[in-house]
């Protein structure tokens, strides 16, 4: 028989305990990566030109490079530290890249003008980033994080590569212990949807609500 | 050092076979992709409310699971329903199918783009739906579209990693192989990360180049060769008919 | 090709290639004709109950404020708009829509499709297509849509360019010419296509004044060697005098005046156009 309620009913429990797992790397690593991005949006712009063209050449190679292959890369060298700490680092790093362009842009979008009205009031570079620029650049940015943090989530099944059981290991071992393949990824990838959709939707949303100001 | 640097001579053929096996993941599947976000993206402008509804499903429904439970899904599930497909297949079919759905929405907004007085012209000079798209709305459409998919292309290079769990021996296969036989993790993905950089590089060029033709046939840039091509002043116009 | 001077020059497309049967403007069947047009746009109504006819060879100009339904009567007749209720008809065919007993029914799109190919447009905006040369969009609707071959669309084509005097510019790129250039080369594609009718929709409103004249000499001569039924949204006074058989007086979706050049321009009737002309003129 091709689908069996029971089996279905069966992997359900071991599924949402690897998505327990999913979840908690999505949100520890959307939180390193909105943190990180920023850091390196701002040090990009404020490093002196050689520091800055290695630190733009380092993201670069992050950004443009498998995720699956930085992970194994670090699970192999670090092999004390547990599969699931350096996979949200991992993940959290590679789109801290990719935060870091959204930020780009948004800091790029924020008028010269304004820039230029902190200077004339004498205003330290601190706060001219905390008060002036910052508050203006995260408006665009928070979309692109939303959309981010909901990529990233579709991204955590390459913990699968370290063996962290998260949703889609966990389909993965119940299948190929019960014959319960099709239940098992089927029920993986409805669930994934389901959290993702809304998700996505709300994000569109907002992106609209913020462009209205 | 040396030593590693003599396994990595030696295991040159092997890593060579694993781009091969990766750019040919990148290529069906951008192929795929391409293919199938034209088809939903232009379907996505039809009239009928039913056919738009239909689109949004399939491309939400891609787009929100993601590309390894596909991946797994036609791997391992596929079988079991009776269709047995070979791991390359699988994988550019996955690869075709999740980048497909993203690049709908980059057609579909390309050809939103493109300004109406280009339909509204192309409808008095009597075109044929199928004449106008083809030879007016697309070209321009297409300029439009380079830049996103040129990232989505770079994404799909990265996703091609994923292949190594069903068994295929790409280039991030063969990495593993590198560090088995040389014992050095960081030489081995380290030489492995370059790779992958290096033909991230050459696809974006390969893109910027399709951009600038791109801009070129819409009169908006400079040809190929005059960029790389000193310039030199252009002749003063003279009368007489041209071809 | 008669290559006297310029003015004699027949800007005439079908000369250089065999007669399309046109509409020879038969005494009893006006080329256009609005019957109880209305147009809606939501809760606006531009067009409330119009009736209009068009006899075949008959230069007509539609003036008035904007908003008043002039630009929607060209664009319902190339059936980029619809209507919304009554009928138009184009050489006694209905267009878009029919009486079929006793009920309105929508015209089939290929009896439609058959219709607009008499009809041409130039748009105020040119609307020349970026991804070919000038040659190029003159040629490529001839060689589609008329299925001529691509010599005889060229030579059509070279001819067209000639009379518009920017034959060469054939090969250039649309975005390297100027407004009046662009325009110039839109009327010549539109005239490619052979149109027994020519919709001109405020062809040098987006014009740097200067380059005016230039398009509308070329439309003059269209006008003074042709007999192509023309509907001219203008606000060009002097141009509608010197070509229209006829000035209509749009206002708030209605004809509110219809008459010569003479009548209108120097006597007219009602207030509305004489205040409208005053603002113009």
């Amino acid at each position: 028989m091709i689908w069996s309620w029971e089996r279905a009913a069966e992997a359900l429990p071991v599924l949402l305990e690897g998505f327990r797992i999913t979840l908690l790397a999505t949100v520890l690593g959307t939180l390193i990566a909105t943190v990180l991005g920023l850091a390196i949006a701002v040090l990009r712009r404020v490093l002196p030109g050689p520091a800055r063209a290695v630190l733009h050449w380092l993201t670069e190679f992050v950004r443009m490079t498998p995720l699956v292959v930085q992970l194994l890369f670090a699970y192999y060298l670090l092999t004390g530290v547990s599969g699931l700490v350096i996979g949200i680092a991992v993940i959290g790093i590679h789109y801290s890249t990719y935060m870091a362009e959204s930020y780009r842009a948004g800091i790029e979008a924020v008028p010269k003008g304004q820039w230029e009205a902190a200077a004339a009031l004498s205003l330290p570079a601190s706060r001219t980033w905390r008060d002036v620029v910052l508050p203006q650049a995260l408006r665009a940015t928070i979309p692109s994080l939303g959309n981010y943090a909901v990529a990233m989530f579709k991204d955590t099944p390459l913990l699968f590569a370290i063996s962290v059981v998260e949703l889609v290991t966990a389909a993965q071992q119940f299948g190929a212990r019960n014959f319960a393949y099709t239940e098992a990824f089927t029920l993986a990838g409805l669930i994934f949807l389901l959290a993702s959709y809304p998700t996505s939707l709300l994000v569109r949303r907002l992106e609209k609500h913020l462009a209205h100001y | 050092m040396d030593g590693n640097l003599g396994v990595l001579r030696e295991s040159l053929p092997r890593l060579a076979e694993g781009v091969l096996v990766t750019l040919q993941l990148t290529l069906g599947g951008a192929l795929g992709a391409f293919v199938l976000a034209v088809v939903l993206g232009l379907l996505a402008r039809s009239g009928s409310t039913l056919v738009r509804a239909l689109v949004r499903v399939v491309v939400e429904f891609l787009r929100g699971t993601s590309l390894l439970v596909q991946l797994f899904w036609l791997f391992f599930v596929l079988p079991l329903l009776g269709v047995e497909l070979e791991p390359m297949t699988c994988g550019i079919l996955a690869l075709s199918l999740n980048y497909g759905a993203y690049g709908a929405e980059v057609v579909r907004g390309s050809v939103a783009a493109v300004d109406r007085g280009q339909w509204e012209a192309a409808h008095a000079l009597g075109m044929s739906a199928a004449h106008r798209m083809r030879r007016i709305i697309f070209p321009q459409a297409w300029a439009l579209m380079l830049p996103s998919l040129a990232n989505l292309l770079i994404q799909l290079l990265k996703g091609t990693a994923v292949v190594t769990f069903i068994t295929l021996s790409d280039l991030t296969f063969h990495v593993e192989q590198l560090r088995q036989s040389t014992g050095s993790t960081l030489f081995a993905f380290t030489v492995g990360l370059l790779l992958y950089f290096v033909l991230a590089y050459l696809l974006n060029l390969g893109m910027n180049v399709l951009e600038i033709r791109a801009k070129h046939t819409l009169g908006r840039g400079r040809s190929m060769r005059e960029i790389w091509l000193p310039t030199r002043p252009k002749p003063v116009e003279t009368g007489g008919e041209q071809p | 090709m008669p290559t006297t001077d310029r003015g004699d020059e027949v800007l005439d497309p079908s000369a250089a290639a065999p007669p399309a049967d046109r509409p020879a403007g038969s005494p009893d069947v006006p080329a256009v004709e609005f019957r109880n047009a209305v147009k809606r746009f939501g809760e606006h109504t531009v067009l409330d109950g119009l009736d209009l006819t068009v006899r075949g060879g008959e230069r007509v100009t539609l003036i008035g404020p904007s908003g008043s339904g002039k630009t929607t009567i060209l664009r319902l007749l190339m059936t980029l708009e619809e209507l919304t209720d009554g009928f138009v008809l184009v050489d006694g065919q209905p267009l878009t829509h029919e009486l079929r007993d006793g009920r309105r029914v929508p015209v089939p799109p290929r009896r439609r499709k058959q219709i607009t190919r008499r009809i041409g447009m130039v748009f105020q905006q040119f609307n020349l297509f970026p991804n070919m040369s000038v040659l190029g969009n003159i040629t490529e609707a001839p060689m589609h849509v008329l299925g001529m071959s691509r010599a005889e669309a060229r030579e059509r084509a070279m001819d067209l360019l000639r009379q518009v005097g920017l034959e060469q510019k054939a090969g250039e790129h649309p975005s390297r010419l100027s407004g009046g250039q662009q325009q110039r080369v839109a009327i010549a594609r539109a005239l490619a296509m052979d149109p027994a009718i020519l919709l001109l929709d405020e062809v040098t409103s987006a014009l740097d004044p200067e380059l005016v004249d230039d398009v509308l000499n070329v439309l003059r001569r269209v006008a003074g060697t042709t007999d192509i039924t023309m509907l001219i949204v203008t606000h060009e006074m002097q141009f509608a005098r010197d070509v229209s058989d006829r000035v209509l007086m749009f206002d708030g979706g209605r004809i509110i005046e219809d008459g010569s050049p003479e009548q209108i321009f120097t006597a007219p009737g009602n207030e509305r156009t004489r205040s409208f002309l005053r603002a113009v003129l």
